[in-house]
């Protein structure tokens, strides 16, 4: 689903540069749940922004379903992002003037689909996530937890191939990032590709694969045990066959 | 355009920031609201002043005698002397430049002597020896009975046409004035119509105080023989009035014998030249408005442009997210586009109609007021440049929005959903 081939990023700003990402080779299949962790400044939000297309890369190849995503007019990106792939953000990024219905509703917007139609989509998803009864309150009528799960509503209205969510539970209490995160594995099992971006290992460990980068490269790709049961202990050391597409790269 | 989820996302922008959407419409408000009252209050002004020529051809002058000043073929200078009926025929055949003479005469004068009675009744009054033709060079209102016609001057008729004031003194309320008799300095005139101004102000009292006579009538009854008091002529309609007066002047001066370069020997006046100088002010005063109503509209379109700056920087994330769930570029700016538009045309529309309202209010006060104000009239905005303000704001609105639009989509979705 997801194909990258020596994917590189550089920041310029002014006369110094960051290179960000270094040449990073990874798979994520379809059906996939697969979480992206490493320490801060190692590039996850990076590499989840070009999965993205939120990003333009530097160098390599990204495929999305098989089409490369490269030189995308900001219009080709646009259609698809809003036909394949469903945001989740940290920050929950719900728009405040608007209520929990039509925050859902936007990206059919974006697909001219038809108000009432919109809506009544809507709101089977909102039921989907247990808000029906929320759908005429505004964001800042809610909890962060019900924000979130406003937000995944949206991520699912379009039916994309894959669900990208940047520290979908950072702003959350250990209960709510449990709610979540069973709305999520709830989306993996209806067949969605899932990629979470974290640095909390009990929610890494609700994957089933686990990706560690460090300065810009993968350093390790590692299957958990289990990809839906209760969170296990950290296990911290390499674990389980290494597929073959995900081997540290080091240059 | 048309489409109303577009409208809806309109309005739930604006409405969501209610203060400062009204903040900004007001500052559009406000710039349209000033310039109408000043294009309507510069319009009342004009009229004010043009109503003060209402009556007088643009085009009349008038000439009169006064003393000499130089010596000339033997005469010594300070010599008085008058106008006759000869003047007046020589200048309708010699001056091809004039299109009307009237010679005048006058008794009596502003608050003068009694010198009019009729049943115990008396009044001091202008009275005026006229052609009929004085009503080409200045109109006077007949609206009961009749003027002086060419047989009241070719028999020399007893005939008067009185001023509406003057029946108000000499007559009983409701009693008719037509068919009755006046006695002017001791003479008996039949009453054969009213007149009743159409200037304002002390134009207006000096001539509901008058009373016309036949020209020859008035010469033969008040002893004149052939003297003219004063000539009052117009000149030819593609011919300036300035011009006109020249020549009549030339002809005069050699019938009199008056040096040519005499020029203190004749009085004289033209409307023209006072109302090309009124015309000069009329510019002027436009001008102004334009200048300071420009000042104003782009002060209100400074203020959207500001307000809209500010506006998309706030919203940068939610565009950042709009765009990550599918937003293409153009809709963004389209979207930012028509809110500023929608907003500077419905305040500007609505300061439009604030302006026109209150124009229209002042300008049915002063008509009820009656006539006090002379120099403000019938106040109005025309409708092309109240539409061409419009115009102006909504262009302008819609450019204060390009601008922080294409900003807004110029950055990474990513880099504005940090912002």
């Amino acid at each position: 689903m997801l194909q990258l081939e020596g994917i590189e990023k550089t920041y310029r700003m002014g006369k110094s540069s960051l290179r960000v990402l270094k040449g990073i080779d990874l798979t994520i299949e379809k059906g996939e749940m697969v979480s992206i962790m490493g320490p801060s400044g190692s590039g996850k939000s990076t590499l989840l922004n070009v999965l993205g297309i939120l990003d333009a890369y530097d160098g390599g190849e990204y495929r999305l379903d098989g089409t490369l995503m490269k030189g995308l007019s900001e219009r080709r990106a646009a259609h698809y992002r809003n036909q394949f792939l469903g945001f989740v953000f940290q920050s929950f990024h719900l728009v405040p003037f608007k209520n929990a219905m039509e925050n859902v509703a936007l990206p059919l917007y974006y697909q001219k689909v038809g108000r009432r139609q919109r809506n009544r989509t809507a709101m089977e998803h909102l039921e989907r996530v247990g808000l029906a009864d929320w759908a005429n309150h505004r964001p800042s009528e809610m909890s962060g937890g019900q924000q979130q799960r406003v937000a995944i509503a949206r991520s699912l209205i379009t039916q994309p191939k894959v669900i990208l969510a940047d520290e979908p539970t950072g702003a959350l209490d250990t209960q709510t990032s449990r709610e979540v995160m069973d709305i999520l594995k709830g989306v993996h099992e209806g067949g969605t590709t899932v990629v979470i971006v974290t640095h909390e290992h009990d929610i890494s460990e609700m994957t089933q694969r686990v990706i560690h980068l460090r300065d810009g490269l993968i350093e390790s790709s590692e299957r958990t045990t289990h990809g839906h049961g209760p969170a296990s202990p950290p296990t911290g050391g390499y674990e389980g066959p290494v597929s073959a597409e995900s081997v540290a790269a080091g240059d | 355009m048309f489409d109303l989820d577009n409208w809806s996302e309109i309005w739930a922008a604006l409405s969501s920031n209610k203060l400062r959407t009204l903040v900004t419409a007001f500052g559009v408000f406000w710039g349209i609201f000033m310039l109408m009252l000043l294009l309507g209050s510069g319009k009342g002004l004009e009229n004010g002043i043009s109503a003060g020529f209402e009556g007088e051809a643009k085009n009349s002058f008038f000439i009169w005698t006064r003393r000499t000043t130089k010596p000339y073929r033997g005469l010594p200078a300070g010599r008085s002397f008058d106008m006759n009926n000869g003047d007046a025929e020589a200048v309708q055949h010699l001056v091809p430049e004039v299109a009307v003479v009237s010679p005048r005469n006058q008794l009596g004068g502003f608050r003068g002597g009694n010198n009019v009675t009729r049943d115990g009744k008396a009044g001091g009054f202008n009275v005026m020896g006229d052609y009929p033709q004085i009503r080409d060079v200045m109109s006077i209102p007949v609206p009961e009975g009749r003027f002086l016609d060419p047989f009241d001057i070719q028999d020399r008729r007893k005939v008067a046409v009185i001023g509406n004031r003057v029946q108000e003194i000499l007559y009983e309320p409701g009693e008719e004035a037509i068919g009755s008799y006046l006695r002017i300095n001791g003479v008996d005139f039949k009453v054969v119509g009213v007149t009743v101004p159409m200037q304002q102000g002390e134009d207006a009292q000096s001539e509901a105080e008058t009373i016309y006579i036949p020209f020859t009538t008035f010469q033969r009854a008040f002893n004149y023989g052939d003297t003219v008091g004063w000539l009052t002529l117009t000149s030819q309609p593609e011919i300036r009035a300035s011009v006109a007066q020249e020549k009549v002047l030339a002809l005069l001066k050699d019938r009199h014998r008056v040096d040519p370069e005499d020029d203190r020997a004749f009085g004289s006046w033209n409307t023209e030249d006072e109302y090309l100088k009124v015309l000069g002010l009329f510019a002027g005063i436009r001008l102004l408005v334009w200048i300071v109503g420009i000042g104003t509209l782009a002060a209100g379109v400074i203020g959207v442009s500001n307000i809209m700056l500010i506006v998309v920087k706030e919203r940068t994330p939610e565009i950042g997210l709009r765009r990550a769930i599918g937003a293409t570029p153009f809709s963004i700016t389209r979207q930012v586009l028509l809110e500023a538009m929608a907003l500077t045309a419905l305040a500007g529309y609505v300061g439009l109609l604030a302006g026109i309202g209150v124009i229209e209010a002042a300008r049915v006060a002063l008509l009820e007021a009656g006539q006090d104000l002379q120099m403000f009239q019938n106040p109005s905005v025309s409708l092309d440049d109240a539409l061409l303000a419009l115009a102006v704001l909504i262009v302008a609105g819609g450019l204060a929005g390009l601008i922080p639009a294409r900003r807004a989509v110029g950055i990474s979705p990513m880099e504005a959903l940090r912002a």
